[in-house]
Protein backbone atom coordinates (compact mmCIF):
# COMPACT_ATOMS: atom_id res chain seq x y z
CA UNK A 1 0.00 0.00 0.00
CA UNK A 2 1.07 3.57 -0.58
CA UNK A 3 0.07 6.97 0.74
CA UNK A 4 -2.27 9.18 -1.30
CA UNK A 5 -4.09 12.46 -0.84
CA UNK A 6 -7.76 12.65 -1.84
CA UNK A 7 -8.04 15.63 -4.18
CA UNK A 8 -11.49 15.20 -5.66
CA UNK A 9 -14.57 13.16 -6.33
CA UNK A 10 -15.90 11.48 -9.44
CA UNK A 11 -19.45 10.66 -10.44
CA UNK A 12 -20.36 8.38 -13.34
CA UNK A 13 -23.95 7.40 -14.00
CA UNK A 14 -23.12 4.77 -16.63
CA UNK A 15 -20.66 2.28 -15.21
CA UNK A 16 -19.48 -1.25 -15.85
CA UNK A 17 -21.46 -3.93 -14.09
CA UNK A 18 -20.42 -4.25 -10.46
CA UNK A 19 -19.50 -0.62 -10.04
CA UNK A 20 -22.96 0.45 -8.93
CA UNK A 21 -22.75 1.99 -5.49
CA UNK A 22 -18.96 2.12 -5.54
CA UNK A 23 -17.73 5.54 -4.41
CA UNK A 24 -14.97 6.90 -6.63
CA UNK A 25 -12.42 9.51 -5.57
CA UNK A 26 -9.56 11.28 -7.32
CA UNK A 27 -6.30 10.66 -5.45
CA UNK A 28 -2.77 12.00 -5.83
CA UNK A 29 -0.21 9.26 -5.00
CA UNK A 30 2.47 10.38 -2.52
CA UNK A 31 6.05 9.33 -1.88
CA UNK A 32 7.32 8.24 1.55
CA UNK A 33 7.85 11.90 2.51
CA UNK A 34 4.17 12.54 1.68
CA UNK A 35 5.11 14.61 -1.38
CA UNK A 36 3.17 14.16 -4.66
CA UNK A 37 4.63 11.46 -6.88
CA UNK A 38 3.29 10.57 -10.31
CA UNK A 39 -0.04 11.33 -11.87
CA UNK A 40 -3.39 11.48 -10.04
CA UNK A 41 -5.54 8.38 -10.33
CA UNK A 42 -9.11 7.29 -9.60
CA UNK A 43 -9.61 5.03 -6.61
CA UNK A 44 -12.64 3.20 -5.24
CA UNK A 45 -13.25 4.04 -1.59
CA UNK A 46 -13.03 0.85 0.47
CA UNK A 47 -13.60 2.79 3.70
CA UNK A 48 -16.71 4.57 2.37
CA UNK A 49 -15.71 7.48 4.62
CA UNK A 50 -12.83 9.24 2.85
CA UNK A 51 -13.22 12.74 1.45
CA UNK A 52 -11.24 15.48 -0.28
CA UNK A 53 -8.16 16.68 1.60
CA UNK A 54 -7.68 13.48 3.57
CA UNK A 55 -4.45 11.50 3.79
CA UNK A 56 -5.22 7.88 3.01
CA UNK A 57 -3.48 4.70 2.01
CA UNK A 58 -4.37 2.81 -1.15
CA UNK A 59 -3.92 -0.73 -2.39
CA UNK A 60 -3.44 -1.48 -6.09
CA UNK A 61 -3.98 -4.32 -8.59
CA UNK A 62 -6.11 -7.38 -7.79
CA UNK A 63 -6.12 -6.60 -4.08
CA UNK A 64 -8.00 -3.35 -4.75
CA UNK A 65 -11.26 -5.16 -5.44
CA UNK A 66 -10.76 -7.24 -2.29
CA UNK A 67 -10.96 -4.04 -0.25
CA UNK A 68 -14.56 -3.48 -1.34
CA UNK A 69 -17.73 -5.12 0.00
CA UNK A 70 -18.25 -6.88 -3.36
CA UNK A 71 -14.93 -8.47 -4.34
CA UNK A 72 -15.44 -9.36 -8.02
CA UNK A 73 -15.62 -5.82 -9.37
CA UNK A 74 -13.51 -4.05 -11.99
CA UNK A 75 -11.27 -1.73 -9.95
CA UNK A 76 -7.47 -1.47 -9.80
CA UNK A 77 -6.99 1.01 -6.95
CA UNK A 78 -8.84 1.24 -3.65
CA UNK A 79 -8.58 3.25 -0.45
CA UNK A 80 -8.03 0.90 2.50
CA UNK A 81 -7.61 3.36 5.35
CA UNK A 82 -7.61 6.98 6.49
CA UNK A 83 -4.37 8.03 8.21
CA UNK A 84 -4.72 9.57 11.69
CA UNK A 85 -1.02 9.80 12.35
CA UNK A 86 2.27 8.77 10.84
CA UNK A 87 5.88 9.34 11.83
CA UNK A 88 8.41 8.80 9.09
CA UNK A 89 12.14 9.17 9.62
CA UNK B 1 10.57 -10.46 -1.55
CA UNK B 2 12.86 -7.54 -0.95
CA UNK B 3 15.01 -6.01 1.76
CA UNK B 4 13.71 -2.84 3.31
CA UNK B 5 14.22 -0.52 6.23
CA UNK B 6 11.36 0.41 8.52
CA UNK B 7 11.11 4.18 8.37
CA UNK B 8 7.85 4.86 10.16
CA UNK B 9 4.51 3.74 11.48
CA UNK B 10 0.96 4.49 10.39
CA UNK B 11 -2.00 4.91 12.71
CA UNK B 12 -5.50 4.73 11.26
CA UNK B 13 -8.87 4.41 12.98
CA UNK B 14 -10.91 4.02 9.82
CA UNK B 15 -9.42 1.14 7.85
CA UNK B 16 -10.15 -2.19 6.24
CA UNK B 17 -11.20 -4.63 8.98
CA UNK B 18 -8.29 -6.86 8.00
CA UNK B 19 -5.88 -4.34 9.50
CA UNK B 20 -7.64 -4.15 12.86
CA UNK B 21 -5.22 -4.96 15.68
CA UNK B 22 -2.35 -5.23 13.21
CA UNK B 23 0.61 -2.88 13.04
CA UNK B 24 1.24 -0.98 9.81
CA UNK B 25 4.81 0.02 8.99
CA UNK B 26 6.27 2.26 6.30
CA UNK B 27 9.12 0.28 4.75
CA UNK B 28 11.50 1.86 2.26
CA UNK B 29 13.00 -0.51 -0.24
CA UNK B 30 16.80 -0.92 -0.16
CA UNK B 31 19.07 -1.99 -2.98
CA UNK B 32 21.68 -4.65 -2.35
CA UNK B 33 24.25 -1.99 -1.47
CA UNK B 34 22.00 -0.89 1.36
CA UNK B 35 20.95 2.35 -0.32
CA UNK B 36 17.37 3.55 -0.01
CA UNK B 37 15.39 3.60 -3.27
CA UNK B 38 12.35 5.83 -3.95
CA UNK B 39 10.06 2.79 -3.62
CA UNK B 40 8.21 2.06 -0.39
CA UNK B 41 5.29 0.09 0.95
CA UNK B 42 2.90 0.39 3.85
CA UNK B 43 3.21 -3.18 5.09
CA UNK B 44 1.54 -5.30 7.76
CA UNK B 45 3.99 -6.31 10.49
CA UNK B 46 4.06 -10.01 11.43
CA UNK B 47 7.41 -10.09 13.27
CA UNK B 48 7.30 -7.24 15.80
CA UNK B 49 9.64 -5.08 13.75
CA UNK B 50 10.32 -1.46 14.68
CA UNK B 51 11.60 1.75 13.18
CA UNK B 52 15.21 1.37 12.02
CA UNK B 53 15.04 -2.42 11.56
CA UNK B 54 16.22 -3.93 8.29
CA UNK B 55 13.45 -6.32 7.30
CA UNK B 56 12.38 -8.85 4.71
CA UNK B 57 9.19 -7.79 2.92
CA UNK B 58 6.85 -10.05 0.99
CA UNK B 59 4.88 -8.26 -1.73
CA UNK B 60 2.48 -10.80 -3.19
CA UNK B 61 -1.19 -11.10 -2.41
CA UNK B 62 -1.80 -14.84 -2.18
CA UNK B 63 1.18 -15.46 0.12
CA UNK B 64 0.20 -12.47 2.22
CA UNK B 65 -3.35 -13.79 2.67
CA UNK B 66 -1.93 -17.20 3.60
CA UNK B 67 0.26 -15.64 6.30
CA UNK B 68 -2.57 -13.71 7.94
CA UNK B 69 -4.95 -16.66 7.55
CA UNK B 70 -7.34 -14.84 5.24
CA UNK B 71 -7.50 -16.97 2.12
CA UNK B 72 -8.85 -16.59 -0.47
CA UNK B 73 -10.06 -13.02 0.07
CA UNK B 74 -8.33 -10.19 1.88
CA UNK B 75 -7.08 -6.80 0.75
CA UNK B 76 -3.49 -7.35 1.74
CA UNK B 77 -0.26 -7.55 -0.24
CA UNK B 78 2.86 -6.23 1.52
CA UNK B 79 3.83 -8.04 4.73
CA UNK B 80 6.96 -7.74 6.88
CA UNK B 81 7.93 -11.40 7.27
CA UNK B 82 11.40 -11.22 8.83
CA UNK B 83 13.99 -9.12 10.61
CA UNK B 84 17.27 -9.45 8.71
CA UNK B 85 20.35 -10.47 10.73
CA UNK B 86 22.82 -10.71 7.89
CA UNK B 87 23.00 -10.26 4.12
CA UNK B 88 26.01 -11.27 2.07
CA UNK B 89 26.32 -10.49 -1.63
CA UNK B 90 29.40 -12.06 -3.20
CA UNK B 91 31.97 -11.83 -0.42
CA UNK B 92 30.73 -8.57 1.05
CA UNK B 93 28.37 -8.49 4.01
CA UNK B 94 25.98 -5.57 4.31
CA UNK B 95 26.63 -3.43 7.38
CA UNK B 96 23.17 -3.57 8.89
CA UNK B 97 24.06 -1.51 11.97
CA UNK B 98 25.08 1.40 9.75
CA UNK B 99 21.70 1.17 8.03
CA UNK B 100 19.73 1.59 11.23
CA UNK B 101 18.12 4.96 11.63
CA UNK B 102 16.19 6.03 14.65
CA UNK B 103 13.06 8.13 14.82
CA UNK B 104 13.34 11.72 15.82
CA UNK B 105 11.12 11.15 18.83
CA UNK B 106 10.74 13.24 21.94
CA UNK B 107 13.63 12.93 24.35
CA UNK B 108 14.29 14.44 27.74
CA UNK B 109 17.86 15.09 26.61
CA UNK B 110 17.50 16.59 23.12
CA UNK B 111 21.12 17.70 22.86
CA UNK B 112 22.32 14.17 23.44
CA UNK B 113 24.81 15.41 26.01
CA UNK B 114 25.39 13.37 29.17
Amino acid sequence: MQFARVIGTLVASRKAEGLEGVKLLVVQPLDKHLQPQGEPAIAADGTAQAGPGELVFVIASREAALALPEVFVPVDLAITGIVDETDIV
Amino acid sequence: MYIGRVSGTVVATIKNELFESRKLLVVERLDLNGHATPKYDIAVDMVQAGVGDVVLVLDEGNSARQIVGREPLGAIRAVVVGIVDEVTVGNAALDLEALRVFPNRWTSNPGGEP
